[in-house]
């Protein structure tokens, strides 16, 4: 047994009954695992993190895991979390959400959760489809790409969700993939340390929904697929948008500073018992 | 002497209620006619040492709300009806989570978007049943910047009380309504707050029946590191779709109330005496109605009024005994008939029940009411 699975033996509940509810070949569980790390590394404390998230199989990610923990509705995790946070500004906030979930039933609440800069550490992991209710397509599904519900290719046009919180004002975005796991790590550190709302991109396969209707395959032809198809924005930066088609860049792509909102809240309360 | 008589209006009232019943958390979208709250709210919260923000929608008000109340925090939204549609998805999980929250539904007229600034009480059964599957919920209407107060006080202790979401159903002219009230000074306000768990966090699960029907509820951040779902859970908070476990959550969640309904007939009765017509009226209404009664009497009229404050649970075994001693009731109510049918319901058949329904975004006035009262007693 290697030191790291006893660091993941540490942070699971051991009255959960267990198995989970993820698909063999699932990131999500790799996902889990780089966020306990994450976690671990930064030396906080179980009681100081609360994990929260919407629905869908992400959704079913907290209950595993030994903190507070806090699993809502459909796209609403990020409302319940702001709540949390104002309430307790103290705790370390991390909404774990999928595609679909925050960037569809939620996509208002993640773009205002930006804005307002909401001390809040968003995951999204983003598969492209909606993986529990059977692969319907979601706003990230790539156009053309057939589906359960768009059996004559999706009309649509899906989002860049980094593009997106970083035009709602996220002072901090990164992008990753689960394949590149030890990245993802740090950069889950990262983003948790970092004051303000910051949003972390999972590039995950669903091997069940998204494997089968694209014809990417297996498990590992899709662990493959996000070594192959994805580009550092070291490395991105020099390369001319034709280079760039089809390329999921990763990284951290934006990293600013900007008041937030629970430490301007308490700047009032103060100015006003003064 | 400093006098606590003040000249408020019914949304001033709500939220000096809320601060005095320890409300510190604010989540709000604007929606008139409940817009004032939210202001007042604005400014009263940072003072108060509390936390105040709009958010983007009446469903992310209410999801902050709930998020705070599981911090530890006292915390409302207010609204208006297309506001408290949205909102109905988290009342569902407040209630299945067990999650205290206070949501006030100032009732404005019409449906959709109807006629926003004037009032109406078309609200009471989707206060009841707007929101999915089966729940048990507590629905307070006060009639006067008076009860406004107290009623907002008292339904944050229910919420305490029960673990469970209540809803504040006023509407457009109490919540709008100036008016000379004295309201009681902060230590004279009785407030109630959650049991909070006596044991050590090993030990605690979070939906386990003390046998009072209401767990204790930790706040997360505090040691006690538990889950929380909208799932059907076990007493861990544990998902599950175990029959067994189903059935005692769901039988928990409804006698955790109804065990006490004893204790939830909230009401006032005018002119009960001798009363062979009995109007029975809430909110605005019911002050109509009051002066109806009034004049009534004094011209010799043997009538009473029953003024509900109290509308969910329904207060079943209260307005049957008024069904018994009146030779009819009249349900007077700013919609097209909702809280008479459960008259109706409980009635049974025995008891003549007259209606008297108006849509129109005006109040019932006390001449409506009196003439029905004279049809009646003809």
């Amino acid at each position: 047994m290697t030191g790291q699975e006893h660091l993941i033996h540490r942070y699971l509940r051991s009255s959960k009954r267990f198995p989970h509810v993820w698909c063999p070949g699932c990131g999500i569980g790799i996902l889990l695992g780089a966020l306990v790390r994450a976690i671990d590394g930064n030396g906080y404390g179980k009681d100081d993190i609360v994990l929260i998230s919407g629905i869908g199989c992400s959704g079913r990610l907290p209950v595993y895991l030994d903190f507070n923990t806090l699993h809502t509705t459909h796209g609403r995790a990020l409302t319940f979390a702001t709540g949390i946070k104002l309430a307790k500004p103290k705790l370390k906030v991390i909404a774990i959400m999928g595609d679909g979930d925050a960037s569809s039933i939620g996509g208002n609440h993640l773009i205002h959760s930006a804005r307002r800069n909401i001390d809040i550490t968003a995951i999204i992991i983003n598969n492209q489809i909606y993986g529990m209710t059977g692969g319907q397509s979601s706003p990230t599904t790539p156009f053309g790409l057939h589906t359960a519900s768009s059996p004559f290719g999706h009309l649509e046009h899906p989002f860049d969700i980094a593009k997106l919180v970083e035009a709602a004002g996220a002072p901090f975005v990164a992008r990753s993939t689960v394949y590149h796991a030890r990245i993802l790590e740090r950069l889950i550190g990262t983003a948790i340390a970092k004051s303000g709302f910051s949003v972390i991109e999972v590039m995950s396969p669903c091997v069940t929904h998204f494997g089968k209707w694209s014809g990417i395959g297996s498990a590992v032809q899709m662990m493959q697929w996000q070594k192959d198809n994805t580009v550092s924005i070291e490395k991105a930066r020099n390369m001319t948008p034709t280079e760039l088609q089809g390329k999921v860049v990763t990284g951290v792509l934006i990293d600013a500073h900007k008041p937030t909102f629970h430490e301007e809240h308490a700047r009032i309360s103060r100015e006003m018992k003064d | 002497m400093k006098s606590n008589r003040v000249l408020l209006q019914g949304s001033e009232a709500c939220v000096r209620a809320a601060i005095a019943a320890g409300c510190r958390f604010y989540a709000g979208y604007p929606i008139t006619p409940a817009t004032e709250i939210m202001e007042l709210m604005s400014r009263a919260m940072p003072k108060a040492g509390g936390v105040f923000i709009q958010m983007e929608d009446e469903i992310a008000s209410l999801g902050a709300a709930v998020g705070a109340s599981l911090g530890g925090v006292k915390a409302m939204t207010a609204t208006s009806g297309p506001g408290f549609s949205l909102m109905q998805e988290h009342i569902s999980f407040a209630a299945m989570a067990e999650v205290p929250c206070v949501i006030v539904n100032v009732m404005r007229g019409g449906l959709s978007t109807g006629l926003p600034t004037r009032p109406a009480q078309g609200d009471v059964m989707q206060a009841r049943w707007g929101a999915h599957g089966d729940h048990p919920i507590l629905v307070v209407a006060p009639s006067s910047t008076y009860e406004f107060f107290d009623l907002t006080v008292k339904a944050f202790n229910l919420a305490e009380r029960y673990r469970s979401p209540v809803i504040v159903l006023a509407d457009e002219v109490v919540a709008h309504t100036r008016e000379s009230v004295v309201l009681p000074s902060a230590h004279e306000v009785e407030v109630e707050d959650r049991v909070r768990p006596s044991v050590p966090p090993e030990w605690y699960s979070p939906y386990r029946d003390p046998g009072t029907g209401i767990p204790p509820m930790a706040a997360f951040g505090e040691g006690y590191r538990f889950h929380v779902t909208g799932l059907m859970h076990d007493i861990n908070g544990y998902p599950t779709e175990r029959q067994d476990e189903t059935e005692e959550l769901m039988a928990r969640l409804f006698n955790k109330i109804s065990k006490d309904f004893h204790l939830l007939q909230w009401y006032d009765s005018y002119f009960e005496e001798g009363a062979e017509v009995t109007v029975i009226a809430y909110g605005s209404v019911a002050r109509s109605a009051l002066r109806a009664v009034r004049t009534a009497r004094e011209k010799g009229m043997p009538v009473g009024l029953l003024k509900l404050k109290m509308l969910w649970p329904f207060m079943r075994r209260t307005v049957s005994q008024y069904l018994q001693s009146s030779r009819s009731v009249i349900v007077a109510e700013m919609n097209m008939g909702q809280l008479s049918r459960e008259v109706k319901r409980v009635n049974q058949g025995t008891c003549p029940i007259h209606t008297l329904n108006r849509v129109d975004g005006r109040m019932i006035t006390p001449e409506q009411i009196l003439t029905a009262i004279e049809e009646e007693l003809r």
